[in-house]
């Protein structure tokens, strides 16, 4: 079983346990936060969590800044993956912060 | 998010476990170009949206975090050429997970424009059961023999591509709003599985708050229609067949828009039910004026919001929202529903499946069982509408012909201008 190994050590090279407790911290926060918000700003709560799953963002910056200069699909590919990736960020807010805006109360 | 982003800039090493080498974050030039771009036409899209365009948006949107997310696991498959099982198959599975969200979310985003009929059959269920396994099975198979390389990314990226548009195709327009909660939820996903690749907690912690907060949204609104996700995704909705109530003999009466007027003039209360044609006919303003030209009159005026009604959970709510109508005249459901037996006029403005009676009398009904708002228990009922056109359920509605009711043809806002107009001379 050469494959079951090669599972083991990745998972022990990436620290299973944070992992694990992160993840389930991570769960639990997103069930309570849906759970204990009105039906009515259910819109903005997902255009919020829209945005907030930008954070591939990230994922593509590290894949871009670690591609060798001369392989220019991985450039051309990980270029479109930033830009991408900040649309959903910037846009996500945006709308977001938008629609908030009007449940403000009006003075 | 710019803290995570500088940070990642700035700080991110690679080290090299082999020679212990240490690489920092290159192509600088590129990414601050790329981020500007995304930035730029980020804000400007999201800033010209109008609100009723705003489910197309925010699917829009989450379709490039989708894309986003498949294209880092081409390119990471790409340039390291990792061989161990673990690392192939989360880049895989981030691939298909990320193209499914990208691909779906571009066909929610033209089914909410219009430009994208519902298609489905039987069939085409089985076909798509068919076609997950069929790439699940991929996967495994890829992320077990390193020896298979990059042609495969691309396998699994078309046919990733085929099912997010088969997946979403057949879902009747009714639903867009559990698809593109679950669609939410699968980018979140993506995104979860890229912090496992990169060992990057914000991208994880991310990620796995919109994947489980999206998911439970997305059962929470399945609720709200009383079917269950299954249903929901297998598109059983359209691929039911015609209602088995006929309504052919029964007569609508029309009311004119003059007599609409004194009716309201006189009545006590009086409950407003908004549907998706205000949207559509961009009336939540002449709606706000009307209450006000209402309320002039010394009539209590109140809204009733279905939770699904529209095309978003809490999209009625937005666009009452942006025209200034009070927070506290926004009733829910279960709140409005006792009301009604003592409300004189109900009056529904491009609402249709969410005030059908046969939810709660015709078991074979395809919306049996979900909750309504039962405007059949008022005194009386006036149903705004373009044309006798179905719903989005595409079923009849019996409360159209209940001897209560009174047609108002015609578009939201006009009916509601003229109406405004009407109240001032009565």
């Amino acid at each position: 079983m050469i494959f079951l190994s090669d599972i083991q050590g990745f998972l022990t090279s990436l620290d299973i346990w944070d992992i694990c407790y992160i993840l389930l911290l991570a769960v639990f926060l997103g069930i309570e936060v849906i759970s204990n918000v009105p039906a009515i700003l259910h819109t903005p709560l997902m255009s919020g969590a829209n945005a907030i799953h930008g954070v591939v963002i990230i994922g593509s910056i590290i894949v871009m800044g670690h591609s060798s200069p001369d392989n220019y699909l991985a450039l051309t590919l990980g270029f479109l993956a930033v830009v991408l990736g900040t649309l959903n960020v910037v846009g996500g807010f945006v709308v977001t912060n938008r629609m908030l805006q009007m449940f403000k109360k009006k003075k | 998010m710019i803290v995570a982003i500088l940070g990642t800039i700035l700080l991110h090493e690679n080290v090299d476990h082999e020679t212990g080498e240490v690489t920092r974050i290159g192509n600088l030039p590129f990414i601050f170009g790329a981020i500007l771009i995304g930035t730029i036409v980020g804000y400007i899209a999201a800033m010209r949206v109008k609100m009723t365009a705003m489910p197309q948006m925010v699917s829009m949107f989450n379709g490039m975090g989708g894309a986003c997310a498949a294209l880092i696991a081409m390119v990471e498959m790409n340039t390291h050429h990792p061989q161990e099982f673990g690392h192939r198959f989360i880049i895989f599975l981030s691939l298909m997970i990320g193209t499914v969200s990208f691909a779906g979310s571009m066909v929610a985003f033209g089914k909410l424009e219009g430009k994208i009929k519902d298609y489905g059959s039987k069939v085409q269920q089985i076909t798509n059961n068919t076609i997950v396994f069929a790439i699940l099975g991929l996967i495994i198979g890829v992320s077990l023999i390193p020896a298979w390389g990059d042609f495969f990314i691309w396998i699994v990226f078309a046919a990733s591509l085929i099912y997010g548009i088969l997946f979403v195709l057949p879902i009747g327009g009714a639903d867009m709003p559990v698809v593109i909660s679950l669609l939410n939820s699968f980018t979140g996903i993506a995104a979860a599985l890229g912090g496992f690749l990169y060992d990057n907690q914000v991208m994880l912690t991310g990620g796995i708050l919109v994947g489980s907060a999206g998911t439970i949204l997305t059962v929470l609104m399945c609720k709200a229609m009383n079917r269950s996700l299954w249903n929901v995704i297998s598109g059983a909705f359209s691929a039911t067949g015609p209602s088995s109530k006929s309504m052919e003999g029964m007569s609508i009466s029309e009311i004119s828009v003059t007599d609409t007027a004194i009716m309201c003039a006189y009545a006590q209360r009086i409950v407003i039910v908004p549907g998706y044609g205000l949207a559509v006919a961009q009336a939540q303003h002449t709606c706000h004026e009307f209450e006000k030209a209402l309320e002039a009159k010394g009539v209590e005026v109140n809204f009733a919001i279905h939770p699904v009604a529209g095309r978003m959970p809490g999209h009625m709510n937005v666009l009452l929202a942006e025209a200034d109508v009070p927070y506290e005249k926004l009733k829910e459901m279960d709140e409005i529903n006792p009301q009604l037996p003592n409300t004189d006029v109900v009056i529904v403005i491009g609402a249709n499946d969410v005030v059908n009676p046969a939810a709660e009398t015709d078991p074979s009904s395809p919306i049996y069982g979900m909750p309504i708002i039962k405007a059949n228990t008022a005194k009386n009922i006036i149903v705004m509408k373009r044309s006798m056109a179905k719903g989005y359920a595409g079923i009849e509605n019996e409360l159209f012909y209940d001897k209560k009711t009174r047609m108002l043809f015609g578009d939201a806002k006009v009916t509601l201008e003229k109406l405004i107009a009407e109240l001032r001379n009565v």
